[in-house]
């Protein structure tokens, strides 16, 4: 009940930010149709690159473009919150709580990509499905599925995050370390280029990666590359990253109030 | 609430803390790793129901002891239970069990309205429906925050926003609340309102109060008992009348004559400064001002007269002295 209500407040706050909703979905867009042009000429290049047709791609560009800020790529979202409370030692004020951070802000996060779901997501891909005719989900099932999909893909981006802005309790500022982690997200999620089109073992490596779960499973999973058994093993994936990272930011949490001192009186 | 063990309800025994803080020096390129004792060998009980003013400098100590009493930094030796649990491995389970007040911070949500903050808090320590609205009646009520429960906390005054915070800490029925700095910045109608309700809702609840505050009105209004904190350890636990005689500091007794005089000779006082015709004299706490007035008065013409009485810092700076 509580993070139900977390995360509502959460959904709540952004939506106060009309403006920036609305131009974002704009700049998602212009994007989505930059992207798409140069996918295009690719494809036309090479009509099966990475297993793809020409309209995989461009349905893989615009679902990136949805899924940017529903996930946080760049880094933010409410852990960015975080990581301003342990800076200005309000940290302390959650501490005090009944309540684990780590639940916390996870529910409030998923309250946020809700919200730029329905927003950043929703706009752009209406905009896709219009002027490039990008693919829907072939089944029911596949649609579920991305849905799944789409969720662990918030809920390990999260845990990237979080930890991130665990490190101002020792650096007191996350900002080096997100631009690095956002460098690492934006290319190992295969948001730049689909991993399908790694070669060798970088492929097999950026695929085994946590950030593959941000956008080349969600997409192949849309994309109905995924089926059966092999559906279930890249949800399972998907899964064991979360379940990993989240323990990690149980221990780092652990770690950080067990040595750092809480900023300021 | 019942306790398994009937001992009191704040125990600290030769409590310490040390941080390691690297510090730069000139003429070494590396900085230099030292140790400071933030507290050392603290012990003091506190039983349920009592208000105690936790007081001393700057950087006594005082917040590293708040913080270890909550859980929120864990003791580098030493025990403490506070309700019999072990805080800073308990934290979530002691969480429920207490409430936290800081003058400098906000435990609500700057961007909701003081109502939905309650209401998350509700959920947060799970209050029966019940209870939550007959405490939120009760202190909205007490506290005048009626017209403000739909107002966003960034909107607040800080006497509003103060008074939303101490709610908040409250609606859990807490058996023990610190209070740190809680009448900072606040006027003087705010402070007496604030220290009213704290002392009601002791005698109505037996809720324990631990306060910090260089505001020595605070203590002399709500706590019995102060414990004086330096350099990390106890100084003095007792009265406070038994703080201002131990620590024998005095008071200022302000005349202004009609003329200006040399330096005014009564028994029992003696001149600070002399600035024109107003004098300042300084006579101890536990002397009563009556014939050291009366005597002025008899002797010279006065204009008028005001007492200054000794701010908490003076007496704690004379405290020490005398220990030194």
């Amino acid at each position: 009940m509580l993070h139900v209500a977390v995360a509502t407040r959460a959904f709540r706050r952004y939506s106060t930010y009309r403006a920036a909703t609305v131009s974002g979905i704009f700049t998602n867009s212009v994007f989505g149709i930059i992207y798409s042009f140069a996918y295009l000429a690719l494809w036309e290049a090479n009509p099966t690159a990475g297993g793809y047709d020409a309209q995989d791609a461009v349905t893989y560009v615009w679902l990136g473009q949805a899924l940017l800020m529903t996930i946080a790529l760049w880094g933010g979202g409410t852990t960015d919150d975080l990581a301003e409370r342990v800076r200005t030692g309000d940290i302390a004020i959650d501490l005090y709580r009944p309540v684990g951070l780590v639940g916390w802000y996870l529910a409030s996060d998923l309250g946020r990509a809700a919200y730029h779901l329905l927003t950043r997501g929703f706009g752009p891909t209406v905009i896709g499905l219009v002027v490039f005719d990008i693919a829907l989900p072939g089944s029911a099932l596949d649609a579920a599925a991305f849905a799944v999909s789409l969720v662990l893909a918030v809920v390990v981006s999260f845990a990237i995050r979080f930890l991130v802005a665990s490190t101002a309790f020792w650096l007191l500022d996350q900002s080096g370390v997100k631009v690095m982690s956002g460098a690492f997200a934006i290319f190992f999620s295969g948001m730049m280029l689909p991993l399908v089109l790694f070669p060798g073992w970088l492929g097999t490596v950026a695929n085994a990666l946590p950030w593959a779960s941000y956008v080349q499973v969600p997409a192949d999973i849309w994309l109905g590359k995924h089926q059966g058994v092999d559906l279930l093993a890249a949800l399972s994936f998907q899964v064991a990253w979360a379940v990993v990272l989240l323990a990690a930011c149980h221990g780092v949490l652990r770690l950080a109030t067990r040595k750092v001192v809480v900023q300021g009186g | 609430m019942s306790r398994p063990n009937d001992g009191p309800l704040i125990d600290v025994r030769d409590l310490e803390r040390t941080f390691d803080v690297r510090r730069r020096v000139e003429g070494r390129r590396r900085r230099v790793r030292e140790q400071v004792v933030a507290v050392h060998d603290l012990t003091f009980s506190v039983d349920a129901g009592e208000m105690v003013g936790y007081i001393g400098p700057n950087g006594a100590g005082k917040s590293t002891t708040i913080k270890m009493l909550t859980g929120i930094l864990v003791p580098s030796g030493g025990e403490v239970r506070v309700g019999g649990l072990d805080p800073s491995r308990q934290r979530v389970d002691l969480a429920r069990r207490i409430g936290v007040v800081f003058g400098q911070r906000s435990t609500l949500w700057w961007d909701l309205p003081l109502r939905d903050s309650f209401e998350l808090l509700q959920k947060m320590y799970r209050i029966p429906p019940a209870r939550y609205r007959e405490n939120l009646d009760r202190f909205v009520d007490l506290l005048d925050l009626g017209a403000q429960l739909d107002t966003p906390v960034r909107q607040l005054s800080l006497g509003q926003r103060m008074r939303g915070d101490i709610t908040a800490a409250l609606l859990h029925d807490p058996e023990v609340i610190y209070l740190d700095e809680p009448t900072i910045g606040l006027d003087v109608v705010s402070k007496g309102r604030l220290r009213e309700f704290l002392r009601a809702l002791n005698a109505e609840r037996g809720t324990t109060l631990l306060l910090t505050t260089h505001d020595l009105q605070d203590i002399e209004a709500l706590c019995d008992r102060v414990i004086v904190i330096d350099h990390g350890t106890s100084v003095y636990d007792g009265s406070l009348a038994g703080l201002h005689a131990q620590g024998g500091s005095r008071r200022t007794l302000v005349v202004d004559l009609v003329d200006e005089a040399p330096p005014i000779d009564v028994p029992g006082a003696e001149v600070r400064t002399v600035e024109g015709p107003r004098q300042w004299l300084s006579f101890p706490s536990d002397a009563s001002a009556a014939p050291i007035v009366a005597a002025v008065a008899a002797a010279y013409d006065v204009a008028d007269l005001s007492i200054q009485e000794p701010d908490i810092e003076d007496v704690i700076r004379d405290l020490y002295s005398r220990g030194a």
